[in-house]
């Protein structure tokens, strides 16, 4: 079954506290130097082929209901 | 006056807001999300607590459910719509009101007593107090750290719709200690702190509260007249 991904990422002068929670974890665990920012990641299984209109449909659902562009950015692509 | 009180799959406050409904001289209608009538109640409040377990992000999923389409379609002809920390989540989501609401910028899950000072009293639910008043409301919440782009904030609060502001301690580091905003009409107002808890002396140190019900009462009674 064909799949795309949308991917989902808080925009970058957005405040990303579950980022910087991770972020102090890993510099408590010793990971020194690394910053982390934390989005989502949807994977929709796709019946049939993808199309254009099946693309356009993703970046819809994405637009209206997986990202809220107040405050994230996405990304929709095809996976594999 | 009815005033309709949704009740979301894992709404919390509902039935304290139907309480102060009544408390405050209205009489409550419960709503259910799943129902596309408002049963032509006179106000509907969108209560504190969760909402379709707030999966993806607050108040995400509850702003597609069938009540919703019917208090976006009723407030955009101007009926008052209160939204109480989740419900405000959901309005935002709704783009009933700008902005959103995120995690709290210390992480911290915060209860306590809130001084606010009200900031806009040309709103359904704030024209009972007096501008620049100082009140104590409830807040407890995880995710009211309410932010929007530099614009739309220049724009809240240079066309006096920022209705409410966090005073001493930022909680939750909104924008500019904002606590609760209105629509462009002053219909709808989205707060993340909680009136519905206080209006009874039994329960609450304040009764700040009760003045959102009267000016609520002020509101409808001053549209009749217009009428």
């Amino acid at each position: 079954m064909a799949r795309v991904v949308v991917e989902v990422m808080p925009k970058p002068e957005i405040l990303d506290p579950q980022g910087k929670a991770v972020t102090g974890a890993l510099k408590r665990l010793g990971f020194s130097g690394l910053s982390v920012r934390q989005g989502k990641r949807f994977e929709i299984e796709i019946e049939g082929e993808i199309t254009p209109e099946r693309i356009e449909q993703a970046t819809k659902a994405a637009d209206s209901l997986l990202a809220n562009t107040t405050i994230e950015n996405y990304v929709v692509r095809v996976d594999g | 006056m009815r005033v309709g009180v949704v009740t979301f799959p894992g709404s919390l406050d509902d039935i304290d807001a139907i309480r102060a409904v009544r408390l405050t001289g209205g009489e409550p209608v419960s709503l259910w999300h799943a129902s596309d009538s408002l049963e032509g109640v006179d106000a509907v409040i969108l209560p504190g607590g969760f909402s379709y377990g707030d999966y993806l992000r607050c108040g995400a999923i509850a702003r597609f459910s069938p009540v919703m389409a019917e208090v976006i379609k009723q407030a955009k002809a101007g009926l008052p719509v209160l939204g109480i920390c989740n419900g405000f989540q959901v309005l935002c989501e709704a783009h009933l009101l700008p902005g959103a609401l995120i995690r709290n910028d210390r992480r911290t899950f915060y209860c306590k007593d809130q001084l606010l000072r009200v900031e806009s009293t040309s709103t359904a639910w704030s024209n009972k107090f007096a501008t620049e008043q100082e009140i104590s409301i409830v807040i407890k919440h995880g995710e009211g750290n309410f932010q929007a782009d530099p614009e739309t904030v220049r724009m809240l609060e240079g066309t006096q719709r920022v209705v409410f502001r966090y005073l001493g301690e930022n909680p939750n580091g909104s924008v500019n200690n904002i606590a609760g905003i209105a629509n462009e009409r002053g219909n709808v107002v989205g707060l993340m702190p909680h009136p519905e808890h206080n209006v009874d002396p039994a329960v609450s140190p304040g009764l700040d509260g009760v003045r959102f019900f009267a000016s609520l009462t002020n509101y409808l009674t001053s549209l009749a007249e217009e009428a």
